[in-house]
């Protein structure tokens, strides 16, 4: 929360820019449903915002244990939001264990929001705490709320036929209701979605509606006591057009599908469950009606074969897996390599090696990427850096793949495939066509012509007459594409595959300064999901009068034309990267000014914090 | 394939390209693919929807010597290329080249699977129970004992079963054939190729480099009749020169076993998933089972794929990805 007290409001809450909620509790609470729905509220309340679930890869801990609490982390407010946050400002902890877990997280000062009705002896035990923390230090340095919510849900339903089990799981929206009235949120929309959700149990949607005004009613009774008054939040004025919440996971499949249609090609998505990568299954799954063909495959390797055998046959191929998964994959992208096929390959990130932190996220697969296959195979690399992003990154790495004729990775990350935020729908009509044709022409015909400017390969499609042919993954002839073992032919195919990279490079978007000047005296560089805390800690550097800029790269491999050129205006160059600093080897292979490192691989995103201080180090070295 | 026939009928000459054929002369991979060029001549099916897809192997060169379309891949991923091609064209007439060690070995996960789903295609298996472009070594299907260079005062491991891995994986059309049965390879081949689903045969095929002789005790011209027993369905299962042997059911073992020609003998039921794992159970001592062991067909799942697509279209006939996108919560700013 930055610059607390900015001004007082005319009811006597207080005004603040930015505010993090953070929700905790067992994962049947409901704790990302109330999340989403105070996304949905300060959204409508005109607020940037965006949201990250922080979920244990137990997929049912038992209740009340320490490790399988979910938490759900919102951050709203009346400036851009690029981050969910640092240091929650509100805690709602539904269990002991929610609050012993999460509490070292909080703002000294902060808000917490406890259900004493769950702080039996049974749940302190399990949550590992000797007494009761409420009773104790534990808290001091905290405002704390700790009403029976429990017993109060259960009083506010007591006029609606449910069952006492139905009743108590009321409790999350009793919950929201004070966080609500903690913020100033309307309760109209989130009853609204309540009557909708339950259409079919309209009892249901009576009981989390009533838990929900009495939360807020709770909130009323403390202002009434002048204990606290609550808070506000300003808007931000958003550019104008339809908006929704997306997560990545949704972007990417979307982004997908949509490159299908601006393509005309049947999208076929093949790919094996991997967390965090699987959702975009799900999510393409449901796309049946729009003619996209999804397969679940039996392993990794089937998947990329898959994805393959499509393109062949003139699909648009596609598949999405993380770091070990992708692993499998590189042999048979090698293949596409060498038959010149077109796929997109996702990888959604997390921290690795081998099973490593499958829930956390880390972006350190970019050397996978780019150098991870055997012989030399160099394909195009591309990273998105919100989910927002997704969607756009998704059409470019298709529309590269398509026009070259090339399997493109495109790296996201599990934090943002799970994030979530507001998003302004596209108008595909606003989108440019793919426009990729299948090749009919059989004058003159060989597997292995290309169109000379692009260096793309023809794509003949199996079904057409006239233009049988074989190919594989042994080496094709320059002229003629049969296989051959000539030497001289070996190097110029190499060549080829070389300089196709090259003139990708020439065609990519040209790379910008994102905050800042060219030449400022540091540049923070980042790829990938650093782009929200860098882009924060920048701003405010250049707040305090520092001479930083900001630059985001998208693409890895190759670079954009003129990123040397760009670079070499600074003075220094800071690169923030969840590795132990893959990117700056990249960097490095171009001559530029000198770049300092800074890693972080603890499974969390960078805190803003954090890189402030090295590009503080930064400038004192310019000095 | 109804979609997949000329009217003009092509020849053998029509499938035959125009790349010199380089395996070693006397392979018995020349007479499996001279079975499979007549079988695509005399099914009469357009060349252009013709698909052969292989892995590694010597059998798969097999692409390069049918003219129609053609993909040499990687190392037992024959099955998941195929797959996914024919999930973008489901209309493809798609044949697999492998072998034992691409089939059975590194690709054994795929092969399980592709038999399992039923997707409409042709694999034929080249059993040599040998590696034979890698010079030699024993393969997942070669006896125990086989002297190799990696095995070299014998192999270990027990063999694997081909036919009852494809059984075993669900495939609805499993078939056994030699090299040089000509006749015989060339009607198992034309069944394969009408079966709608995937069609697995395993040809007993000699490497007479590497492995040379390896499954003569039942192929060899004065073996073929007492040792080898070639099925047809509706038939009795007899053999000899003179079909004056035959194999019954022995009610005790749920074994079959030899019985003079008049005593019970059984009659080959192809829609039998029991008798046919019995049939390919024989070995010594019992003659080896050749000709179509299993044929009972299901849906195809290609086809059953698109069918799903289409049925979600009908019922949701013009939603775009532009409508999607605008389903659920939104809101104007
Ligand atoms: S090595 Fe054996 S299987 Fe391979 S081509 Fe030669 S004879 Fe045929």
């Amino acid at each position: 929360m930055d610059n607390p007290n900015l001004a007082i409001a005319d009811s006597n809450r207080q005004e603040r820019e930015t505010i993090v909620v953070r929700f905790a509790g067992d994962s049947g609470d409901g704790i990302q449903i109330i999340g989403g729905q105070l996304g949905l509220a300060s959204a409508l309340e005109g607020n940037d915002l965006a949201t990250f679930p922080d979920y244990p890869s137990e997929v049912r801990a038992p209740t009340g244990s320490t490790f399988g609490v979910w938490a759900y982390q919102l951050h709203f407010g009346g400036r851009p939001i690029k981050t969910v946050g640092v240091e929650p400002d509100m805690l709602v902890a539904l269990h002991p264990a929610a609050l012993k877990t999460n509490l070292p997280l909080l703002r000294k000062g902060g808000i917490v929001l406890v259900d004493i009705g769950s702080f039996t002896k049974r749940n302190l035990k399990k949550a590992g705490y000797e007494s009761s923390p409420l009773e104790d230090e534990n808290l001091k340095d905290y405002q704390v709320f700790s009403p029976d919510m429990s017993k109060l849900t259960l009083e506010s339903v007591a006029a609606i036929d449910l069952s006492k089990k139905d009743s108590l799981r009321s409790k999350n929206f009793w919950a929201l209701g004070m966080v609500f009235w903690m913020f100033d949120r309307s309760l109209v929309n989130t009853c609204d979605w309540l009557r909708a959700k339950f259409i079919k149990t309209p009892l249901l949607a009576d009981g989390n509606i009533a838990a929900l005004k009495a939360g807020h009613a709770f909130g009323e009774t403390i202002e009434a006591s002048g204990d606290m008054a609550g808070y506000v939040v300003p808007s931000i004025v958003m550019e104008s057009g339809v908006y929704r919440s997306v997560t990545g996971s949704e972007t990417i499949a979307w982004g997908l599908a949509a490159a299908a249609e601006l393509a005309e090609r049947q999208l076929v998505f093949a790919s094996y469950p991997i967390t965090p990568s699987t959702p975009v299954l799900h999510h393409l799954a449901k796309l049946k009606d729009l003619g996209v063909v999804t397969f679940q495959a039996e392993d990794e390797i089937a998947a990329m074969g898959a994805a393959i055998g499509a393109a062949w046959a003139g699909a648009f191929g596609a598949t999405a897996s993380s770091g070990p998964g992708i692993a499998l994959k590189q042999e048979a992208i090698a293949l596409a390599v060498s038959a010149e096929l077109p796929v997109v390959v996702v990888n959604t990130q997390r921290a690795g090696p081998s099973t490593g932190l499958p829930t956390k996220t880390e972006q350190s697969d970019l050397y996978q990427a780019v150098f991870g296959r055997h012989g030399d195979a160099p394909i195009p690399v591309l990273a998105a850096r919100s989910p927002q992003d997704c969607f756009d990154c998704a059409i470019d790495a298709a529309r590269i793949a398509l026009t070259y004729m090339t399997p493109v990775i495109l790296l996201t990350d599990g934090f943002i495939a799970n994030a979530s935020g507001p998003w302004q729908v596209p108008d595909m009509d606003a989108l440019p066509k793919i426009d990729v044709r299948n090749h009919i022409e059989t004058e003159g015909f060989h597997p292995m012509q290309r169109n000379p400017e692009t260096l793309a390969r023809v794509w003949p499609v199996p079904g057409t007459p006239g233009l049988e042919h074989r190919i594989g993954g042994i080496e094709k002839d320059f002229e003629t594409g049969h296989i051959s073992y000539d030497p001289k032919n070996h190097q110029k195919m190499t060549d080829i595959r070389s300089k196709k990279i090259d003139v990708i490079s020439q065609l990519l978007a040209p790379l910008e300064v994102d905050l800042g000047e060219e030449g400022a005296d540091v540049a923070v560089v980042t790829w990938g999901s650093t782009y929200g805390p860098a882009s924060r800690a920048v701003t405010e550097m250049q707040a305090n009068g520092h001479s930083v800029a900001h630059v985001h790269l998208r693409y890895l491999y190759p670079f954009a034309p003129n990123q040397h050129e760009l670079m070499s205006t600074f003075k220094r160059i800071l690169v923030p990267e969840m590795n132990t600093g893959q990117l700056i080897t990249l960097m490095r292979n171009q001559l530029c000014p000198p770049v300092t490192g800074l890693s972080k691989i603890t499974g969390r995103p960078f805190l803003i914090r954090e890189i402030r201080a090295a590009i503080l180090t930064e400038l004192e070295a310019v000095k | 394939m109804k979609s997949n026939v000329d009217n003009a009928k092509p020849t053998v000459a029509d499938f035959t390209s125009d790349q010199e054929v380089r395996w070693c002369p006397g392979c018995g991979d020349y007479s499996i693919l001279k079975a499979v060029r007549k079988t695509m001549a005399e099914a009469g099916v357009l060349r252009e929807n013709t698909v052969v897809i292989s892995g590694i192997g010597c059998a798969a060169r097999f692409p390069y010597y049918v003219d129609c379309y053609g993909f040499h891949t990687i190392h037992g991923r024959a099955p998941t290329i195929a797959t996914g091609a024919l999930l973008a064209n489901p209309d493809l007439d798609v044949w697999i080249a492998t072998g034992d060690g691409d089939a059975l070995s590194i690709g054994g996960n795929h092969m399980m699977h592709i038999l399992r789903r039923n997707v409409n295609c042709n694999i034929v298996l080249f059993n040599n129970a040998i590696y034979g472009l890698t010079k030699g070594q024993y393969s997942p299907t070669s006896r125990q004992n086989t002297i190799s260079p990696s095995s070299p005062v014998g192999s270990l491991d027990s063999p694997l079963n081909a036919t009852h891995l494809a059984l075993g994986s669900g495939a609805r059309f499993v078939a056994r054939a030699v090299d040089n049965q000509q006749v015989q390879l060339a009607s198992i081949l034309k069944a394969a190729h009408e079966h709608k689903g995937a069609s697995f045969v395993e040809v007993f095929q000699n490497c007479h480099v590497f492995n040379d002789h390896v499954f003569a005790d039942f192929t060899a011209r004065d073996k073929v009749a007492d040792n080898q027993i070639q099925i047809e369905n509706g038939e009795k299962l007899l053999y000899g020169s003179e079909k004056e042997k035959g194999l019954r059911l022995d009610p005790d073992t749920l074994e079959l076993v030899a019985c003079a020609a008049g005593e019970g003998v059984l009659r080959h039921n192809s829609t039998s998933r029991t008798l046919a794992m019995t049939l390919a159970d024989m070995d010594a001592g019992r003659p080896v089972a050749t000709g179509v062991l299993y044929n009972n067909p299901a849906p195809v799942y290609q086809n059953a794929v698109h069918e799903q697509i289409a049925m979600a279209k009908r019922r949701r006939k013009t939603r775009t990805i532009q409508d999607v996108m605008n389903e659920g919560y939104t809101w104007k700013v």
